[in-house]
């Protein structure tokens, strides 16, 4: 096991490494630069002049190797640069949005795990029953909803129904606050996207959970515990369940991972000041330094990700071993 | 100058009287005589993040809404009449002085015992330290604005309370300049000490707000100045400039009170939609904007070198028809030509009709416009046609334009594009037929501002060269008087706009900020970028 994760992560290394070249070249692609849109985007006045400084200070008059070296070199000595919109350190543009993207990805995750795991297998459970049609079709739905338009839902409904029993309309603050000050306020603020995003991230995870569930109950193993005279909460729970959570693991993993660096409407929706909307700002800035380094955090956590994944599978599944 | 500064005055006070009727229609509250109350924190929402808090580098809103109130100017438009040319003295004292020396020297004394946030006191040095810095920055140093200065020869300051303002000639573009809002002035000892840069990570003004916080993509925050140089002001105890850029977060946060204010602009739709939500709890000021919707022809490729086909695309345009309905829908409202609508030097509706595309019979001019384009072998047009990818008012007005060229015949390929690549197509690689371009500034300046229309500047990227129109803009600049410089605006008008077409006017932008009625003493300006050192603004805490 040891090894296996050793080999994984020098895996990781060319990855990351493919991932900065295509990245960094790739952007690279896009007309226009952060100098034009910075002081032009304006309609006021904007001298060539200024852009040409602009432009200098950016690096972005250096050749393209140049810009590659600094860029990457960057992991090795630890300078990520700065912000070409802001100025500001890329890793401190990063750190203020981290928590927020990570709380909200927790939270959201917890959503779906609490509303997949037991409608999946009650749904399995109860098949072709009304039950399981109306779970099916409460996860459908989720799969066709759009969580921003839940999200835009949710909002407009609080703010109706807050002013038609108040009198005035409420909304969940647009300010983040952290949950060490202000543990109802984060909440007030949180909830309401964990759920939008939950939801729809709870009917992936809802029918993943139900067919991984059909599976095993018409497994051998399974009748046989029935045979034995198991009562059926213990056949369910003990024997069916943990083998069929395997697939189910892996979409909620890869769900977390991109919760973390993708919830770009969301965001947008709540005006929740994490990774995604800083992702939107920074393309739409065309603030390459910016972009590039959140692209390979996506990547590292991805990549990460899938290997806790791994290492999980042989927790949920003792024959599974890594040599 | 006086004259022309009255004159302005008057007409602006008229037109606001008459023209504002729609908008204080909405108002709740009316603004008079009312006495400030102290305290409150006012929240309100801003559409973008400031690239950097250096406003002389900086040409967006999004420095001005949230560090604005940290400085000081040296003249601004009256707080309390905006609407105005009427400036007054910021860190002068008394009224804007007048000139000497044939208009090109200006005198400003300059207040005493005003402080910067760090307890450093102002003097004149500040202020020349400053104008030094915007007019004159060494190289490889930024200034947004140094060419509203060309007519500017030195700053001098003599003593601690005197700066002078010697011209190299007599401009009527000098004070407007002057009062542009992103002319903070900075303290000489910051500069000396800390260089050029210091001013992009940090804050230290003499304005009615200190700098509390920057929460970068999230807010802003400042917290009354006690010293402030204004008795009596500010009437807030702080505020909050909470970054959203969707515009549905910015209209749901003043429906749900998590803010009370966005400064630049909703929609009316957004305007309709607070009114009827919220009723007497919401105010809503509107005014003409000076912000202009432009199409520009490329002239470096055919057939738009031809001004018989700029011409026909102008004609094709109904602008009052167009007033009419997409100010139902958009941000635009007013008809007008190169100059602000209302300025003493604006075409009047009797001149606006005489040019191409204004006249109120719009079957004439399409009849007119599809003879142009036979005559000039361009019956079967289609226009390679780049456009922003924003709504308000870019796509919305930019769609419509499609379908009036559609009335003569011209097809057009829209290219909707993000604001880089927008950009990019515009500037660098000039891959266009005709282009939606746009004119936005702050303080109105009709002099400076009609710079857009020539060929040699900066913002313009029609890509031509009209020496004729570069002669009437060279005695426009130098025209003494008010009468002179209106005949000669009408010269470059009829250039511009109708002998040549080389840009197309669509119409004017239409300000409408919706606010919680319980915002007090902030008055709409005709600009985003003015009135937002919040020293007057006050929150009446019965209202809430």
């Amino acid at each position: 096991m040891y090894q296996y994760v050793v080999k994984r992560l020098l895996l990781m290394i060319p990855t990351l490494i493919g991932a900065a070249l295509l990245v960094f070249f790739l952007l690279r692609l896009l007309p226009g630069d952060v100098c034009e849109v910075r002081l032009a985007g304006t309609g006021l006045f904007a001298s060539q002049e200024d852009i040409d400084i602009c432009r200098k200070e950016l690096g972005l008059d250096d050749s393209l190797y140049e810009q590659f070296i600094a860029f990457a070199g960057g992991y090795f000595t630890g300078d990520l640069g700065k912000s070409m919109w802001t100025g500001q350190p890329v890793v401190h543009e990063i750190q203020v949005r981290f928590k927020l993207s990570l709380q909200l990805a927790i939270m959201s995750t917890l959503v779906a795990v609490i509303i997949a795991l037991p409608l999946g297998i009650v749904s399995a459970v109860k098949q072709n029953t009304w039950i399981d049609y109306l779970v099916r079709a409460f996860s459908i739905a989720g799969i066709g909803i759009p969580s921003f338009w839940l999200g835009i839902m949710i909002i407009l409904g609080l703010l109706i129904i807050t002013q038609a029993w108040f009198g005035a309309g409420w909304m969940p603050p647009i300010n983040y606050v952290s949950p060490f000050e202000d543990p109802i306020g984060n909440l007030a603020q949180l909830i309401w996207p964990a759920l939008a995003t939950g939801y729809r991230y709870s009917a992936v995870a809802t029918r993943m959970t139900r067919s991984a569930m059909l599976e095993v109950l018409r497994e051998d193993y399974v009748r046989t515990a029935r045979a034995k005279g198991l009562i059926e909460r213990v056949v369910i729970n003990r024997h069916a369940l943990k083998n069929a959570l395997l697939p189910v693991v892996t979409i909620i993993a890869i769900e977390f991972a991109f919760l973390i660096g993708g919830l770009v409407v969301t965001e947008q929706v709540f005006n929740l000041n994490g990774l995604g909307k800083l992702f939107v700002d920074s393309v739409g800035n065309q603030d390459f330094a910016l972009t590039q380094h959140l692209v390979m955090l996506v990547v590292l956590i991805f990549v990460m990700t899938n290997l806790v994944v791994d290492i999980l599978y042989a927790w949920l599944d003792p024959r599974i071993r890594y040599s | 100058m006086k004259r022309y500064i009255r004159a302005f005055r008057a007409k602006t006070v008229a037109s606001l009287l008459l023209g504002g009727a729609v908008g204080i229609g909405f108002c709740a509250q009316t603004a008079t005589a009312e006495t400030a109350q102290l305290g409150g924190t006012l929240d309100f929402v801003v559409a973008g993040e400031a690239p950097s808090k250096d406003g002389h580098r900086e040409t967006t809103y999004a420095i001005v809404h949230p560090y604005a109130p940290f400085y000081s100017l040296l003249i601004r438009v009256n707080p309390d009449n905006p609407q105005s040319s009427d400036f007054v003295c910021d860190l002068c004292v008394g009224g804007v002085p007048e000139p000497t020396n044939g208009g090109k020297t200006f005198t400003f004394r300059i207040k005493e015992g005003v402080k910067f946030h760090d307890g450093t006191p102002l003097t004149a040095r500040d202020v020349k330290a400053t104008y030094d810095r915007i007019v004159f920055p060494p190289e490889g140093v930024p200034s947004a604005r140094k060419a509203f200065f060309n007519m500017v020869d030195s700053v001098e300051a003599p003593d601690d309370t005197t700066v002078v303002f010697n011209l190299k000639f007599a401009s009527g573009a000098f004070l407007p300049a002057l009062a542009t809002p992103f002319n903070w002035i900075y303290s000489k000892k910051d500069l000396d000490e800390h260089g050029y840069d210091w001013h992009r990570d940090n804050v230290n003004g003499s304005g009615p707000f200190k700098f509390v916080q920057h929460q970068p993509g999230a807010f802003v925050e400042g917290v009354r100045n006690d010293d402030y140089h204004h008795a009596g002001q500010p009437h807030l105890d702080g505020f909050k400039a909470i970054i959203a850029k969707k515009m549905s977060v910015r209209i749901q946060a003043i429906r749900g009170n998590r803010a009370a204010i966005e400064f630049r602009g909703f929609p009316p739709k957004a305007r309709d939609d607070l009114v009827n939500a919220l009723g007497d709890k919401l105010r809503v000021q509107e005014s003409d904007w000076n912000c202009v919707l432009l199409f520009t022809s490329n002239h470096a490729r055919k057939p738009f070198d031809d001004p018989r086909v700029r011409r026909a695309l102008t004609l094709a345009v109904d602008r009052w028809g167009g007033s009419k309905y997409l100010s139902r829908i958009a941000i635009v409202k007013t008809v007008g030509g190169v100059v602000f609508p209302g300025h003493p030097l604006a075409a009047s509706e009797e001149e606006l009709v005489q040019l191409a595309g204004y006249g109120r019979d719009i079957e004439a001019s399409r009849a007119e416009a599809r003879r142009l384009l036979e005559e000039a072998g361009a019956t079967d047009l289609t226009i390679d046609y780049n456009n922003r990818d924003v709504d308000q008012p870019y796509k919305v007005v930019g769609t419509w334009l499609i379908d009036q060229w559609a009335k003569v015949g011209v097809k057009a390929e829209q290219h909707v594009r993000p604001t880089p690549q927008f950009y990019a197509a515009l500037r660098k690689s000039h891959e266009f037929d005709v282009s939606i371009d746009f004119n936005c500034q702050s303080v109105i300046n009709p002099i400076a501002d009609v710079t857009k229309f020539l060929g040699s500047s900066g913002n313009n990227y029609g890509q031509y060269d009209d020496q004729v129109l570069e002669e009437i803009y060279g005695k426009l600049a130098r025209a003494p008087t008010e009468d002179e410089q209106r005949a000669l605006m009408r010269q470059y008008e009829k250039r511009a706009l109708d002998e040549m077409a080389h840009m197309g006017i669509s119409l004017w932008w239409y300000k409408i900020n919706p606010h919680r009625s319980y915002v007090k003493g902030w008055n709409i300006a005709p600009s985003h970028y003015l009135n937002q050192q919040l020293d007057n603004v006050w929150i009446d805490k019965s209202l809430m």
